[in-house]
């Protein structure tokens, strides 16, 4: 019996701890894939290869939470810049002060002893 | 593809209690009370049935919840679960087991005391590991991040987002069965508390208990039935995601799949449609599925909604029970859509009855705009 290789969430968690994005690219139709799986969901090819994001990303949709019990928190919609979605947030200004089109910046931050893609406003040039 | 147009029908309808019932009603209760009634409305005796289809938010396979309180012993059984649509994709299954000589009689129900039981009930790891780490509250924010993508690819408003929640007030105001009936303005929906931005509490749909059923048989024996039949169309389903992070594009659902396929099937365009009736779980649902639908342009829904055209007395009447915003929402509001357009199709809606019905549209939507079902039901006229 062969000894298959650790799933993708490890691998994900892995590079995450390293301080990396990591997502995967498609050998065959060269899409980018997240989350990271066996199979490419676009073309069905097997075995994706693992990437590194360079951590710049796009607002694509944006909310701030209001509970009654806390103060207002911001959940989002990343379009990474190599061409992949991911749920996140954005730290480093008020929640509803964030727009659709912002650009971003990753920031993995460490949260109930676990490392979080999160990201800030990217600084402008 | 044979198509199943006409084939079967709709002979039987029902709601159990709704809003908050009775202390002590059980979801088998509510499911009990509605297929009672439902059976009673298509004259067709319990052991009569041998389809059971149900879905459920707290039973892993509800079909034998379901068939083991009933006393029913189905040869065909459909636990079958995408979320609030599954009722109407339950249509389609159980006309292809009829069709197809599997069965003579399906019962579709559902029942749910969300409201009375809220603070008991265990809610199911609805969120992903991918998104859980932000906290998103199931299914409030992914609604609000779709909202907040129309509004701004579209410029969609607030203000046309509250004229959905002000539609389905009225409409309920004209239903004596609707669990929230008093006044209700688009500065009331503005000014309402906060709760995911752009939405407000009033662009949230109710929770309540309740339960539906739905009895089917052929066309044939549908004929026999006391009441007039809701012949069923056309039917689609379609579902691209279940992560809001993997939907491709927040302004465009499946229901641009599962209601060409129903059009397709039926032989029909929006433009036939008498009713309409959308699961409105938040205000911007009824402006994708008119888009998605063909009802109207893609980014033309918060304008389409506005100036009381989806109201009483405009040009469309969409959610004539007053929708989940208003009638009643107990989890999965799916099977209501099918309620209400089978009796705006035989005339039995009363004072929100609406004239000349011949074709009622009922399409729902499940989990996070990740599943989408729509049905075409018509009278037996639109079979001639």
């Amino acid at each position: 019996m062969t000894e298959s290789p650790p799933g993708p969430w490890s691998g994900y968690q892995e590079g995450l701890a390293r301080g990396e994005l990591r997502f995967q690219r498609c050998g065959e139709c060269g899409r980018a894939v997240f989350y990271p799986r066996l199979l490419c969901p676009f073309c069905g090819s097997a075995d994706p290869a693992w990437e590194t994001a360079a951590g710049g990303g796009t607002v694509y949709a944006t909310t701030t939470m209001r509970p009654r019990d806390e103060a207002p928190y911001h959940v989002c919609l990343v379009d990474l810049d190599e061409g992949f979605r991911m749920m996140s947030r954005v730290d480093g200004v008020a929640p509803d002060a964030v727009r659709i089109g912002d650009r971003l910046r990753l920031l993995i931050v460490e949260e109930d002893g676990r490392p979080v893609p999160t990201f800030v406003p990217a600084e402008r040039s | 593809m044979s198509s199943l147009r006409g084939r079967v029908a709709v002979v039987g309808v029902a709601e159990s209690d709704l809003g908050e019932v009775a202390p002590g009603l059980t979801e088998q209760d509510l499911i009990g009370q509605a297929a009672t009634r439902a059976l009673a409305d298509a004259g067709i005796a319990r052991e009569e049935v041998d389809g059971l289809f149900c879905s459920s938010s707290t039973q892993p396979a509800p079909t034998l919840n379901a068939a083991e309180y009933l006393g029913i012993r189905p040869r065909y059984s459909d636990g079958s679960n995408i979320g609030g649509s599954s009722a109407v994709s339950h249509l389609l299954y159980a006309a292809g087991a009829i069709e197809s000589g599997l069965i003579d009689v399906a019962l579709i129900v559902y029942g749910s005391i969300q409201r009375s039981a809220a603070r008991k009930l265990i809610t199911p790891a609805a969120i992903s590991a991918w998104e859980e780490p932000f906290r998103p509250r199931w299914p409030l924010t992914m609604y609000a991040l779709a909202a907040s993508r129309h509004m701004h690819q579209f410029g969609t408003t607030r203000e046309q987002l509250a004229a959905v929640a002000v539609a389905a007030r009225a409409w309920a105001q004209l239903n004596p069965v609707a669990f929230e009936r008093g006044p209700l303005s688009v500065a009331d929906v503005l000014a309402a508390r906060p709760v995911c931005d752009p939405l407000g509490v009033r662009d949230c749909c109710l929770v309540t208990d309740g339960g539906g059923a739905l009895v089917l048989t052929s066309a044939e024996r549908a004929r026999e039935a006391p009441k007039p039949a809701a012949h069923l169309l056309g039917c689609g389903v379609a579902h691209w995601h279940r992560d809001i992070s993997q939907m491709p594009d927040l302004t465009v659902t499946a229901a641009t799949e599962s209601g060409a396929r129903a059009f397709a099937m039926a032989g029909l365009t929006p433009a036939d449609v008498d009713v309409v009736e959308l699961y409105d779980a938040f205000t911007i649902n009824p402006i994708l599925f008119l888009e998605d639908l063909g009802f109207c342009a893609k980014g033309e829904g918060g304008e389409f909604v506005s100036a009381g055209r989806i109201a009483p007395g405009g040009e469309l009447p969409v959610n004539t029970n007053g929708g989940g915003l208003s009638y009643c929402h107990p989890g999965m509001y799916g099977i209501f859509t099918v309620i209400e357009a089978v009796r705006q199709l035989r005339g039995e809606a009363g004072d929100r009855q609406q004239d000349d019905v011949e074709v009622a549209l009922a399409h729902a939507n499940g989990a996070v705009l990740s599943s989408q079902a729509t049905a075409l039901l018509g009278t037996e006229a639109t079979l001639s």
